[in-house]
């Protein structure tokens, strides 16, 4: 088990190595550069000596391998520098972005799982009945709406309807929770919908797999009661695919939400992402690569460390 | 007789009684929260190194200027003293003195004396190792900055200027303090102490920007607002919905004019709309290195294929453009006249007859029927793509086959500096109008001379009406230099001025919109209603 948790987890520093690479190249082959953007603004026209100093100013004048050098050095460090467009430290750029993300991510989980289990237990045991249908239709439909056309959806409902509109500032849990939850309980019912659909199809499939299997025919033959054969035999061996699903796309919420949050005005690291590219703030866009890939090796480690929780053939192997 | 004076003073008293609350209304009320959206933020504090509205609209209420464009005059070009009480003009043209207002206070506290203002103007005009200022080759007739005493401040310069007052009401010209300048010429790039009406609270970056009342503000009784709130929305759809929904009461850079309508039906009479011409343009640059776009003839062709006046009707109704006009916004002191207008190549009113004489100039030039080339145009929805469609369609009419390509925003200015492009969709947006500010990049050595014509006649004439003290003599040269740069030259096109709309919640007052979005925003004049 330990050799196994070990393995995974030094397999994490590569993986990261290798988007770093990937990214730091990548971002320099698109045209144009953080300092031609920053001063050719409105007005358009700035003197090349005043580009050239701004280029030294951020090392953009030094060969690349120096560059990503002392980046990763850096980063070895934990010092991920400061934005190119802002001058700020990249840790206060990311740090309130991170919470929002984060916490959408989280509530649309909950959406999610609290929906998609329930569902997808009940569509594997009412198999081809119209409570199947019903909820197979739900997930087709979540599956083919994308999340932020279902903001726009909300946003307009609430506008026309209620002539009201969620708070476009963010005011985090913990100073008010009400004021938080107005806000943030919009967009995470929109993406915990998509979100649900894929995990609700899942939880079905791997519910249906697990019902044909041999144990499951045991446990009823010995006796057990539905409950106790769903819970403990059936659930648990069918959750390893599902867990999967959730963790991949919690992963994926951190920093993928980028027009959700343009349609709800989120102060979150989708929307700084698109910011970042745009600005070609090198510095930001590198450091919130790592970030998300870091996310996802990490969500994979914690899938991981719970398929070995789960599955005691991994756990032995 | 006897009924006539009761008659009269029957309709004296409904007339005293009709205008009371109008008068009620029109009087400006304190307290309030003026929340507004912006959509760009500030990539750093300090002004004086900055090209974004994104910097002024949230920061501008914290700090003064020397002087300031008045913010009741439409045309935005009749400068004012901000903490300037008054100032002179030596007969020669060469001195300014400037008497500075006493009693104005730093929000830390400290007085602000004429030693600010030198070192403000300093850290402009020849910034310190290191320090970048976007702005010194605008004041290049500036000789020396003096401050003999608190309250005077005086501009020695090189030679008359005409635009130097105008350019004194830059609203980039924030006044820092002195001593903090000294001790740190980077400080004002993540910190606020300014003399504005509205000191600074706090910013949470990518969300918002919050100011307070300035209590010890110099002008008494102002500003009318407890504070105000800046929200940062990028989206447009999002900045419509919060206009719409009344989290946000105006935004000062511009909607298009769908949105205007969207939020006129939306919200009735809850909703005024001001409306100006916008100094800001696109125009077309030709690169004078290629083939055949060297030759004037073309380039004339070019412009006298375009129905500007039928181009505006429908395009006003889609995107940000509207008013066709010369090198100065219409309404603005050297504004072209429609007649003086009207004899500009491309101009006219007849199109077949400026078609035709397009034609002829392209035969003339050698240039075949159906000839193509490329266009470059900036992946910007407004007004840059409907733009650049309603020019392929207008040059397809003398016979030309004209490619779009996008160019990723990011991109683009790269590709104009390369000079990578035929003919491409080129821009300029001005602070204040005026011609000494929009125009310098005609001149043949300017950096932002894309399309790379030399021109000495045109460089001449620019540096003539900037030396013309006399505004009918510079109004006679600027006349020249227009006819040169868009018609016997036609070293580039001008399509359509920019239009900007502003539909703002009806109780919001005491602003006026101007042709410039990087104007007016010190907020000290605005109140609210309710």
């Amino acid at each position: 088990m330990w050799k196994y948790l070990l393995k995974r987890f030094l397999l994490m520093f590569p993986t990261l190595l290798g988007v770093a690479l990937l990214t730091f190249v990548l971002i320099r082959v698109i045209p144009g550069d953080v300092v031609e953007l920053r001063y050719s603004g409105d007005r358009g026209s700035v003197s090349q000596e005043v580009l050239d100093r701004e280029r030294a100013r951020f090392g953009l004048d030094k060969p690349l391998w120096r560059q990503f050098a002392t980046w990763v050095l850096g980063v070895a460090r934990l010092d991920f520098g400061e934005s190119m467009w802002t001058g700020a430290p990249i840790w206060q750029e990311i740090r309130l972005r991170f919470a929002l993300s984060l916490q959408v991510a989280i509530m649309a989980t909950i959406v999610a799982v609290a929906m998609a289990i329930p569902l997808g237990v009940i569509a594997a045991l009412k198999q081809d009945t119209w409570v199947d249908y019903a909820v197979r239709i739900f997930s087709i439909a979540g599956l083919a709406t994308p999340s932020f056309w279902l903001g726009i959806v909300f946003i307009l409902l609430l506008l026309v309807v209620f002539h009201w509109l969620p708070p476009m500032i963010y005011t985090p849990f913990w100073q008010n929770p009400w004021e938080n939850m107005k806000q943030l309980i919009w967009p995470a019912l929109a993406v915990g919908y998509r979100y649900s659909a894929v995990a609700t199809r899942m939880t079905r499939s791997a519910m249906l797999e697990v019902l044909r299997e041999d144990y499951i025919r045991t446990a009823r033959a010995k006796g057990l009661v539905q409950r106790l054969v769903l819970a403990r035999h059936a659930l648990k061996n069918a959750m390893l695919p599902v867990l999967t699903v959730i963790a991949l796309e919690f992963a994926f919420l951190i920093g993928g939400l980028v027009v959700t949050e343009q349609v709800f005005n989120l102060n979150g690291l989708g929307l700084l992402f698109v910011q970042a590219v745009a600005h070609r703030d090198y510095t930001l866009i590198q450091a919130l690569v790592m970030l998300v890939a870091g996310c996802f090796i990490v969500a994979n480690f914690l899938m991981d460390v719970g398929y070995a929780w789960i599955d005691p053939r991994i756990r032995y192997r | 007789m006897r009924r006539p004076m009761a008659r009269a003073l029957g309709a004296a008293l409904v007339l005293l009684i009709a205008t009371i609350p109008a008068a009620a209304q029109d009087k400006p009320r304190s307290g309030g929260e003026l929340v507004y959206v912006v959509p760009s933020e500030p990539p750093s504090y300090d002004a004086h190194q900055e090209e974004t509205f994104g910097v002024i609209h949230p920061i501008a209420p914290h700090y003064s200027t020397l002087l300031r464009a008045d913010p009741n005059d439409k045309t935005g070009t009749k400068p004012v003293g901000d903490i300037a009480e008054s100032w002179t003009v030596s007969k020669d043209g060469l001195t300014y003195t400037f008497k500075i207002r006493r009693g104005v206070k730093f929000h830390d506290g400290a007085e602000l004396t004429s030693k600010d203002v030198k070192a403000s103007y300093d850290k402009i005009l020849k910034p310190p190792a290191g320090v970048k200022s976007l702005r010194k080759e605008a004041y290049e007739s500036i000789a020396s900055t003096e401050a003999p005493d608190p309250a005077t401040f005086v501009l020695k310069l090189k030679y008359p200027e005409a635009s130097l007052l105008l350019n004194l009401a830059s609203p980039w010209n924030w006044i820092y303090r002195a001593d903090t300048l000294a001790k740190d010429p980077h400080w004002y790039e993540k910190n606020i102490n300014g003399t504005g009406p509205f000191k600074f609270v706090e910013h949470v970056k990518g969300s918002h920007w919050l100011g307070k009342k300035n209590p010890d503000y110099w002008d008494k009784g102002k500003p009318y607002l407890d504070g105000y709130r800046a929200i940062f929305i990028s989206s447009s759809a999002a900045q419509v919905a919060a206009v719409r929904g009344e989290r946000a009461m105006i935004q000062f850079r511009s909607f298009s004019p769908p949105e205007r309508d969207q939020l006129v039906q939306a919200l009735g009479n809850k909703i005024a709309v001001q409306e100006s011409p916008w100094d800001c343009l696109n125009f077309v640059s030709m690169h004078h290195d290629k083939k055949p776009f060297d030759d004037k003839r073309v380039r004339r062709a070019l412009s006298l294929a375009l129905d500007r006046y039928e181009g505006s009707k429908a395009l006003s109704k889609i995107t940000l453009v509207k008013d066709v006009a010369g090198i100065q916004v219409p309404g603005t002191p050297y504004a072209t006249a429609p007649a003086e207008l009207e004899k500009l190549a491309g101009y006219g009113h007849d199109i077949n007859a400026n078609r035709a004489e397009a034609k002829r100039l392209l035969k003339e030039a050698g240039v075949p029927d159906g000839f193509s080339f490329v266009f470059k145009n900036r992946g910007i929805p407004h007004p840059y793509e409907p733009l650049g469609i309603w020019l392929i369609s207008q040059w397809k009419q003398i016979g030309l086959n004209v490619r779009q390509e996008i160019i990723e925003a990011s991109a683009y200015h790269p590709m104009l500096k390369r000079g990578d492009f035929e003919v491409a969709m080129d821009f300029q947006c001005g602070f204040i109008v005026e011609p000494d500010l929009d125009l310098p990049r005609f001149v043949s050595t300017s950096d932002a001379n894309y399309g790379r014509h030399k021109d000495t006649v045109i460089d001449d004439l620019m540096h003539r009406q900037g030396r013309a003290t006399d505004l009918e003599e510079r109004k006679k040269i600027l006349r020249q230099l227009e006819k040169r740069l868009l018609d016997e030259e036609a070293h580039v096109i001008y399509t359509l001025q920019w239009h900007r709309i502003i539909p703002h919640l009806a109780k919001v007052k005491g602003w006026t919109i101007t042709p410039s979005h990087y104007l007016n925003n010190q907020l000290d004049a605005v109140w609210l209603s309710e």
